[in-house]
Order: structure tokens, then C-alpha cells, then sequence
């Protein structure tokens, strides 16, 4: 029982950062219907920033700061140098290109940085909280962790809901003609979806990389779980993302906790292909009429 | 008539192969070893991207498949090499089955997260059982030449020739397959699967059946990767060996056969070349290693902008084989299938 517990709210924290990066897909999903496989490329890339910034002043925060705010940049210009000429054109056409930004981006990191494992600082403590005499098997940053992602979760929903940015957001998703007609710069609106992206990407590296060490594949397994996530929400909805992430992290650190920490992605894998084989459309898919 | 004209073909090539091995030093027969490898495995996805119009990014996990079945038979059975190829091919066509049954109901994006999510588990399969696979270190592999060719002759240059029959006999009975009854399907399918449907084919079997080719080749590829190597460790087979695949059919240009000769070529021989430049300008290891990763991406993407029809299609264009086009591997398949509005951007800013 006490193991259980420990599981359940370690998962939490893991499945917080599978949530971080399906929300970035699903966003991206929604406006172009591209599925980003560079994105946990771009986080880690953007970590390796933060990695330098960290360095150089020595503030965990500047280093935060400066990850998020290159995701931020990263996306933007990813989708306007190239993405954009192929919005049109068959979707493997994008599968190929945001292939080749993952290798680019994972080489690019192996010149600059180097292949070695770095350790990357975390935020808070990382001792075990403790509820009496009950290890939690949580830390302090874990509790940061979990939090900085539902806080980022709940912003972008004020956006989306509240703010005309997040209007013409939803309208481009929406029906892309309509909204253009309308007068939305559709085409802005898709930068700043990307942008978003990046930056909720960027917020999971930073997160994640005190658990997993930082080295240019080490964004690889987190993103293909993380896509396992947005799958199992639906692919279409911010708030079966999240959700989504809840109960593969969950489920897998049962896993990873009962059965062996190498056994994490084949679980993975075999939760993608049930959810797809049973219910493609996800379990908080917004329409169905989508081919999978 | 086809038949006679492939075959043809592939004895011309395997007398140039021959003069090749003869002439060029033992490091250019391991270099013939290495593109025979990587042709296999690169013509297999050309067929499943080109003409079944499915994506596979774990191809590189076909390929541990086949290499770790020839590194346990050769182990344990001892079976001689002309065993081995075609058995490790079985065993990885059936593995090609079950993921190629759940594959047959995925598109584009969804099979290429599917399969990319096989090329990063498979691996820690080969960690999570030491005593079986060998963990870390992975498994020895040793063939030896045979004694009928002589105590003084290369073994690379026989590997160099195994590889090489291999390779040509997998690339006629595939280019016979694509101009056969099923590879016409494939491009019915590929082109519209409805009307391929109404006309009586059996959708969701063709796919199956192009995946279970396609990784058929690839666990050949791998078992010739682990003869010639002789050692198999889950480190061969990363995600960047199942993107190097799949940059070498892009770049060679989808759905053409010879294509995935240019493909292996570049992927075998530029790393080499750029390593030397590299290392010989006082860069470290380290970058030189990942100067070649790097390059596939910008590839990929340069490809994929500017001549999606690769190497292959660019040279037939050169030649005016066919008209020029502007089209692409992927163009036809999308083409009749009417988009929801939701995704069209087409009258970018005219608002």
C-alpha cells in the first residue's frame, strides 16, 4: 500500500510532463493537422539553452526563463521557415519534415554540447516528502513540477476562452475558410499556435531533464509518451491531453515501479496500439468524424 | 519478359560487384557490405512508402529483430549462413504481421508515432532481459569464410559478396513483386482506397502484407548487419537508424527501386566522407559524429521542399524520361480525397 502510494503520486509528476508535451501537439494538431515530431527535440534543445544560461549566471530562473522564451522563438520560426510550405501539401509530406528538424535539432545539439549525459539542476529539493512517517516518494520539485504544468494548462485555457487572441485561435481551428473570411490573419494565428507550442514543450524539457539527465536523445522516449498522451485524449482536446497524460504516467510508473523501469516504453507502445485498435478517436475526442 | 529483363540486370551488377571486391582495398569491400545492408533495408521501406503509401519509422526495430534471430541461431543452433538470412527474415516478417495488422488501420501521422514508438521500446527489450539478449553488450555473431576459397583470401571480401547476392536477389524479386498483381494493388490502394475497395481489393490485407515485405527486408538487412559486424548490441539500433532509412529512401526518390541504391550510396558513403573532412580539420569525434545526423535533417527537409521526388525522380527529369512534375511521392494520395475545411490554409493572408 505504501508502494501504491508512492506510484500513484510519482506517476503524477511524470504524467504531468507526458500531459506538457501532448498539449504542445494537440495545439499544433488543432491548427495545422501536423503532427510535430520534432517538438520533444525542441524541448530538449531549448533545455540545452537553459543548460548554458544556468551556467553562465548561475539563477536556475534566468535558465527557465531563457527556455521558455527560445520555445517560444523556436516554434514561431519553425513554422514560418518550414512548415508553412507544406500546410498544403499531403500530410507525410509534414511527417518527413518535422522528422528531419527531430535528427537536425539532435545533431545539432551533439555538435554544439556534445553526447555526454549532463545532470540539469532542478527547481526545489529533490528529498522525499513525508506525510507523518509515510514516504510519499515525492519531492518538493515534484509538487513544482505537477503544478507549473497545470498552471501553464490553465493559462493557455484563459487564452483560448477568454482573450480575442484565443478567439481567433479557435476560429482558425475551427473552420480555417470561415474564420479567414471573417477577417483572422489565419496565418498569424498559426505562428502564435506554434509558438505556444514551443513553449509548452519547452516547459516540459526544463522540467523533466532533472529526472531523465539531459543528452541529445533524451527528450526521444518523453516525446513518443507524450504522443501516446495526446492519442489517448483524442489528439483534439487540450483537456484529454492533459488527462491523457494523468493516466500514462500513472499507469506507467505502476509499471515501471512493479515490473522494471526498461519495460516503460514497450508498455507504452502497447497502450498506443490498444487505444488505437479500440477507440481511434480517443476518449475526449471533440468530433469523430475524423480518419485516423 | 520482366523477369528476364530484372534478372538481367542483376547479373551485369554482380559482375561489376565482382570486379569491384577484386579491385578496390578490403575497406571499400566493407564499404559494398555496408550499402548491400542498407539497400536491402532502404528498398523495403521504398516499396511500403512509394507504392503501399504507408509510413514506417521503425524499420531500424525490424532490423534488431532480424540481427538478434540471427545472432541467438547462430548461437545456440549453430546454423550455417544461407540459413540464417532467409529464417531471420521469416521471424521478422512475422513480427511485420502484428504490427502491421494494427498499422493497417492507421494514417500517415498516427502510423509514423506507432512505428517511431516501436524504433524507441524495442531496444530496452534487449536491457530488460541480460541473460537472453546480452544487455548492453549485446551478442556475438561468427561466420567464417569457407575453407574452399583458401586460407589467404579476404573476409570482407566474401562478406562483401554475400552481402551483395543478397542484396540483388531481394531487389529483382522485389522489382518483380512491384510490377506484379500485387504491386498494382498497392498503388490502387495507395491512390485511393476507396475505389481500390469498390474494385474488390482487399484494403487493410494489402497493407498488411506491404508492412510484412517491409520488414521481412529489413530483418535480411539486419542479419547481414550482424554477419558482417559479428556483433549485435541494442546501440546499432537507435531511432537515428530507422531515420537514416528513412532519409535514404527520400532522398533516393520514393517508389523507384533504383532510388534506394542512391539512397544507400549516400547514407553509407557521405557520413564516411564528411567524418574524414571533419576530423581531419581538428574537429573532435563527438562533432564529427553528429555532423552526419544533423545533415540528415537538413536533408530531409531540403528534399522534401524542393525535389520531393529525390534522386531518382531528378535524374529522370534530367533525361526527360518523364514529363516534369512537380508532384511529388506523396502527391497522389491525397489528391481525390476531399480535405475538411478545417485544415485548408490554401489563400494564405488574402483577407
Amino acid at each position: 500500500m505504501r508502494e501504491f502510494i508512492q506510484f500513484t503520486l510519482g506517476g503524477i509528476s511524470f504524467g504531468m510532463v507526458y500531459a506538457a508535451i501532448a498539449l504542445s501537439l494537440v495545439l499544433i494538431w488543432r491548427g495545422t493537422r501536423i503532427l510535430n515530431y520534432s517538438q520533444g527535440a525542441m524541448a530538449m534543445f531549448t533545455t540545452y539553452i537553459a543548460f548554458t544560461v544556468i551556467g553562465h549566471t548561475g539563477s536556475y530562473w534566468a535558465g527557465f526563463a531563457a527556455a521558455l522564451a527560445a520555445g517560444l522563438v523556436l516554434g514561431a520560426l519553425i513554422e514560418r521557415t518550414v512548415i508553412r510550405p507544406v500546410e498544403n501539401k499531403p500530410p507525410l509530406n509534414a511527417v518527413v519534415i518535422t522528422i528531419g528538424l527531430l535528427v537536425f535539432l539532435e545533431g545539432l545539439a551533439g555538435i554544439i554540447y556534445g553526447g555526454q549525459y549532463r545532470s540539469f539542476p532542478a527547481a526545489f529539493s529533490i528529498t522525499g516528502l513525508r506525510a507523518g512517517s509515510l514516504a510519499l516518494g515525492i519531492s518538493r520539485n515534484d509538487v513544482f513540477v505537477a503544478c507549473a504544468v497545470l498552471a501553464a494548462a490553465l493559462g493557455l485555457a484563459v487564452l483560448f476562452r477568454y482573450t480575442s487572441a484565443g478567439l481567433r485561435l479557435r476560429a482558425a481551428a475551427f473552420n480555417a475558410y470561415a474564420a479567414r473570411l471573417l477577417g483572422v490573419r489565419v496565418g498569424r494565428v498559426l505562428t502564435l499556435g506554434w509558438a505556444l507550442a514551443g513553449l509548452i514543450g519547452a516547459l516540459a524539457g526544463v522540467l523533466v531533464s532533472p529526472d531523465t539527465f539531459l543528452y541529445p536523445a533524451s527528450m526521444d522516449s518523453i516525446f513518443v509518451l507524450g504522443f501516446t498522451a495526446a492519442v489517448i485524449g483524442g489528439l483534439d482536446s487540450p483537456v484529454g491531453a492533459v488527462v491523457g497524460g494523468l493516466i500514462l504516467g500513472v499507469a506507467l510508473n505502476y509499471v515501471g515501479g512493479y515490473l522494471g523501469s526498461n519495460l516503460v516504453p514497450i508498455f507504452g507502445l502497447a497502450a498506443l496500439i490498444v487505444i488505437l485498435m479500440f477507440r481511434p478517436s480517443g476518449l475526449f475526442a471533440a468530433s469523430t468524424s475524423r480518419q485516423v | 519478359m520482366t523477369l528476364a529483363r530484372h534478372a538481367g540486370a542483376a547479373i551485369i551488377a554482380a559482375v561489376v560487384i565482382w570486379v569491384l571486391t577484386v579491385q578496390l582495398s578490403s575497406f571499400r569491400d566493407y564499404q559494398i557490405a555496408d550499402i548491400a545492408v542498407y539497400l536491402v533495408a532502404i528498398a523495403g521501406l521504398t516499396v511500403l512508402i512509394g507504392l503501399s503509401g504507408q509510413i514506417s519509422l521503425g524499420n531500424g526495430a525490424f532490423m534488431a529483430i532480424g540481427a538478434y534471430a540471427t545472432a541467438l541461431l547462430q548461437m545456440h543452433l549453430n546454423w550455417p549462413l544461407w540459413a540464417l538470412f532467409p529464417a531471420s527474415a521469416a521471424i521478422a516478417a512475422v513480427a511485420g504481421v502484428a504490427v502491421g495488422a494494427a498499422a493497417a488501420r492507421l494514417h500517415g501521422p498516427y502510423l509514423a508515432g506507432a512505428t517511431l514508438l516501436l524504433a524507441v521500446a524495442l531496444p530496452s527489450f534487449a536491457t530488460q532481459y541480460p541473460g537472453v539478449f546480452g544487455g548492453d553488450q549485446g551478442l556475438s555473431v561468427t561466420v567464417t569464410a569457407p575453407a574452399a576459397l583458401g586460407v589467404d583470401f579476404p573476409p570482407t571480401r566474401w562478406l562483401a559478396w554475400v552481402n551483395a547476392a543478397a542484396a540483388l536477389i531481394v531487389l529483382v524479386l522485389l522489382a518483380n513483386l512491384a510490377r506484379s498483381r500485387i504491386g498494382r494493388s498497392w498503388r490502387a490502394v495507395r491512390d485511393d482506397e476507396a475505389a481500390a475497395a469498390l474494385a474488390g481489393l482487399n484494403v487493410a490485407r494489402l497493407r498488411v502484407l506491404a508492412f510484412v515485405v517491409s520488414a521481412a527486408c529489413a530483418g535480411l538487412a539486419g542479419s547481414m548487419l550482424a554477419v558482417y559486424s559479428s556483433q549485435v548490441s541494442p546501440g546499432s539500433f537507435t531511432v537515428t537508424l530507422s531515420i537514416a532509412l528513412l532519409t535514404g529512401a527520400v532522398i533516393g526518390g520514393l517508389g523507384s527501386l533504383a532510388g534506394a541504391l542512391w539512397g544507400s550510396l549516400v547514407i553509407v558513403v557521405v557520413p564516411t566522407y564528411v567524418m574524414d573532412v571533419a576530423t581531419s580539420h581538428g574537429l573532435s569525434s563527438t562533432v564529427a559524429a553528429n555532423i552526419p545526423v544533423a545533415a540528415y535533417g537538413v536533408v530531409l527537409i531540403a528534399v522534401m521542399l524542393l525535389f520531393p521526388a529525390g534522386i531518382q525522380g531528378g535524374l529522370r527529369r534530367f533525361f526527360g524520361l518523364t514529363p516534369p512534375t512537380d508532384a511529388g511521392p506523396f502527391a497522389r494520395l491525397n489528391s481525390l480525397r476531399r480535405r475538411p475545411p478545417a485544415s485548408e490554409h490554401q489563400e494564405e493572408g488574402t483577407t
